[in-house]
């Protein structure tokens, strides 16, 4: 999302968390997975659903709508897992359901409302609509990299 | 003539050959530390010496060739007997020693060495044998040592004018019809000698019949080839590996043609038989002096760029995957284990394991280079500290994987200057406790039980253990009415934020204590431990496993999860009864086992996959040795099956789970933890102080 000032279409994967809808670069998705059991960590934080078998690679995965803070939700079939890579460390991310592939011009996406006043990071770093739904552009950084509390 | 770029190519193996030299140099010196003192010893670090000043003439390391010309010449008049080795001389020797392989290596990496340093070393040198050496002469004629390098001696090198003619071979070579048969060919045989060297190739037609008499598949040519190549016998002899008995063959290698006292190259039967370079022993007998100066001439090497071994390493893991993967379903297919299909699987995973640890075995190195790296921290750091340390270092013939080896060095160098700086007590002290003057740090490394033991230890004061639990409380690294072992005083060692010096030395005491080390080892699958016996000295002792990427595992299933544990670590297994059970306290629940009482521990609550159990009764517990040999008895829930696993790497940026060592992947593509026993022991055991110091740690 770095060119978010250049004249270049911004294209996103869109997808469902909750009542909500979502969105990421799309440059920074690897694939997309069907739900397969994942091996659980020990004590880890309740978001991080475990490791999965990635072609031979161990792929951490974590709960998106929990890692986001949403109510927890029954889990169903049309549950996918998005692979994105992110400063070359692969993670999984639980997703509901994956919705479309949208390009937009950048002009289209705006700043969510003075985040900086909120003081916690935000996961937030634009919104979009389309066709009067809000589409929640997330920044990869604040979410695949975990501060140093919730390490602990 | 046929390498593309053949400068390079040359340069590149100038400096491996340069490795090799200084480690004879090295070598050659420690024999004469350890009071060796034969003739052949002094003979072998000047031809060392020597031969890295004739390599580098040729390139034009002009530094290089000043600094070992002048050493050599100090060597040359010990050599002479003109000069007696004493001890204070050999500092000497070791320092340019040292110097001169920073050289080496400054002109390898192409970065510049200030040619002050090495200046004063050889003032002093100067000073301490009294007499200055005849400055900078050139020596009219640089006897080249066989280097063993694939030099292009058709280059126009002035240094190497005077060489001697590279070695000259007959070849008699006439293929029977049966060569042609196997689809062999001539022309490819005859280009592999072409690239070895310059040839001279004739072809013999004379037995050439009339055309009328010509039986078309009858073979009537054959060659004579003079081939002039620096290569030995041996490698000449491979190029007909393929048509050997499908021809008549004859090499000989030509008299007056070599006229360096090369060791006859042994025949190839004996290199093929021999996998590995043979480490070399310290053992500096006269008779072999003269091949360790040409090793590449005597064995065989090849030199594989690392990537591809890794390539092959990581090949062979995804290999015993799906090995395991068909042992798994073919076993659910329902097949009788005597049927054609089993005892095939059977032949399969021998053959998997065994290619699993040849490839291995090209990874292992001796570390007998990281060893001697080690001996020169000594001599600085002990110079650093006024000090008089003596390094002794034992096993360096110990093989193992060149990952670990380079990972080790770090935490290997702060161990040794710790044990110089604050292991060893200064010399005043140790002269009035009745020790000898001179302080003693021995390294050792030895292979025991599967996994590799690497031992520092000094003849020092030992822990001074009040101190040491005095300054944890100060720094408030354990409550201050603390009541601990020895061995728990000895480990706060470990504790970040932890430096018993009292004064930040120059040496030590940076900042980086004994925390940094240990995170360093367990990042190796390692564990260290400490031992002090006060008065007599401190040990650490290092265990790391063989290789990183696989392991002999116990897999286990608890709360539906399954878990891997290294078989090593496993002393028996233990079926728990109302009788064996024994509650001390709500929590502690200890198991009798013969005699002895061991700890029980959840694993499945240790690792926070379910609650307690109520009843032990009828559950199965391993027995975990630790590493000082106390024993730990973990509560599973099953047993399922013992087998090698491949080590896969957990990616902790995002969580590091306590307990996990790595992830494997099991027959069914399902990921299994691989547990680290002691680990979880530890920290089940741990009191909450130091349980939040880890936790610290981690994020």
């Amino acid at each position: 999302m770095e060119d978010l000032q250049t004249s270049h279409p911004v294209e996103l994967l869109t997808f469902e968390l909750g009542e909500h809808e979502y969105a990421l670069d799309i440059m920074c998705v690897r694939e997309i997975r069907g739900w397969a059991k994942a091996t659980p960590l020990p004590h880890a934080p309740s978001f991080m659903r475990g490791v999965i078998n990635l072609r031979g690679a161990v792929l951490p995965v974590m709960d998106l709508g929990e890692r986001l803070g949403l109510p927890t939700r029954p889990h169903c079939d049309r549950n996918v897992i998005i692979v994105v890579s992110f400063e070359e460390t692969m993670t999984g991310l639980l997703v509901d359901a994956v919705s479309d592939i949208i390009a937009l011009p950048p002009d289209a996406l705006q700043p969510p409302p003075d985040a900086a006043n909120y003081g916690a990071q935000t996961v937030v770093k634009a919104l979009t609509l389309i066709e009067d739904r809000m589409i929640r552009v997330l920044d990869l950084n604040n979410i695949v990299v975990l501060s140093q509390g919730e390490a602990a | 003539m046929t390498t593309p770029d053949p400068m390079a190519e040359i340069r590149a193996s100038f400096f491996v050959e340069c490795d090799e030299l200084l480690e004879a140099m090295q070598d050659g010196l420690q024999a004469l530390e350890d009071g060796t003192d034969d003739a052949e010893t002094i003979h072998v670090v000047f031809r060392a010496v020597h031969s890295i000043k004739g390599g580098a003439g040729a390139f034009g390391l002009e530094a290089l060739v000043r600094f070992s010309h002048h050493y050599e010449s100090v060597l040359d008049r010990v050599r002479s007997g003109e000069l007696a080795v004493d001890i204070d001389l050999l500092k000497h020797f070791f320092r340019a020693a040292d110097h001169l392989s920073d050289l080496v290596r400054a002109n390898r990496d192409g970065t510049e060495i200030p040619s002050s340093a090495g200046d004063a070393i050889l003032a002093e040198m100067d000073a301490h044998i009294g007499a200055g050496v005849p400055p900078d002469e050139v020596e009219p004629e640089i006897e080249f040592q066989p280097l063993g390098l694939a030099l292009d001696l058709d280059l126009d090198l002035p240094a190497l004018d005077d060489l001697p003619p590279a070695p000259q071979f007959k070849i008699c070579f006439a293929p029977d019809a049966e060569m042609f048969e196997t689809g062999n060919d001539v022309f490819p045989i005859l280009r592999s000698l072409a690239a070895l060297g310059t040839c001279d190739i004739q072809c013999d037609t004379a037995r050439v019949p009339a055309l009328s008499d010509i039986v078309p598949e009858t073979s009537y040519l054959s060659w004579t080839i003079l081939l002039t190549s620096e290569v030995d016998e041996a490698e000449v002899a491979s190029v007909f590996e393929f048509v050997e008995g499908l021809c008549k063959l004859s090499i000989e290698r030509l008299a007056g043609s070599d006229t360096t006292d090369n060791p006859t190259p042994p025949p190839v039967s004996d290199q093929v038989s021999e996998p590995l370079p043979e480490p070399e022993t310290d053992s500096a007998e006269p008779e072999q002096a003269p091949q360790r100066a040409t090793p590449a001439a005597a064995r065989s090497v090849v030199r594989v760029d690392l990537d591809r071994i890794e390539r092959l390493v990581n090949l062979v893991g995804e290999l015993v995957i799906n090995q395991a993967m068909l042992a798994q379903s073919l076993q659910g297919a329902g097949l009788s284990p005597h049927s054609d299909a089993m005892n095939g699987l059977e032949e399969f995973q021998r053959l998997t394991r065994d290619i699993q640890d040849s490839v291995m075995m090209i990874r292992a190195q001796p570390v007998k280079p990281l060893f001697q790296r080690m001996s020169r921290i000594v001599r600085e750091a002990s110079a650093a500290v006024n000090k008089d340390v003596r390094l002794i270092t034992d096993g360096d013939a110990t093989e193992v994987d060149k990952t670990v080896i380079e990972r080790l060095a770090d935490p290997l160098t702060h161990m040794i200057r710790n044990a110089v700086d604050h292991g060893l007590e200064p010399t005043h002290e140790r002269v009035a406790n009745g020790k000898d003057a001179q302080g003693r740090v021995t390294l050792s490394a030895a292979h025991r039980s599967g996994r590799v033991i690497i031992e520092v230890s000094d003849d020092g004061g030992g822990i001074n253990r009040p101190r040491v639990l005095q300054i944890a409380m100060d720094k408030g690294l354990i409550p201050t009415d603390a009541t601990l072992s020895d061995s728990e005083i000895d480990n706060l060692l470990f504790l970040p934020g932890f430096s018993t010096a009292d004064t930040v030395s120059d040496l030590s005491g940076r900042g980086v204590g004994m925390d940094v080390v240990r995170t360093a080892i367990q990042s190796l699958g390692g564990r260290i431990s400490i031992t002090s016996t006060p008065g007599l000295g401190t040990n650490f002792s290092i265990s790391l496993p063989l290789t990183l990427a696989v392991l002999d595992g116990m897999v286990i299933e608890v709360a539906d999860e399954t878990l891997v544990l290294p078989l090593n670590v496993v002393a028996e297994t233990v079926t728990l009864s109302a009788e064996t059970l024994d509650a001390i306290q709500p929590g502690l629940d200890v198991v009798r086992v013969r005699d002895g009482l061991v700890p029980l521990f959840d694993l499945g609550y240790l690792l926070g996959y379910r609650a307690r159990k109520d009843s032990y009764v009828d559950g199965v517990a391993l027995l975990i040795t630790h590493d000082d040999g106390s024993l730990g008895a973990l509560v599973v829930d099953e047993i399922q099956d013992q087998r090698q696993v491949v080590i896969k790497g957990l990616d902790d940026t995002l969580y590091r789970a306590p307990g996990i060592a790595a992830a494997t992947i099991l027959g069914d593509g399902q990921i299994a933890l691989i547990v680290d026993p002691s680990d979880i022991i530890a920290r089940a055991g741990e009191p909450p102080h130091a349980k939040s110091q880890k936790i610290r740690m981690e994020s």
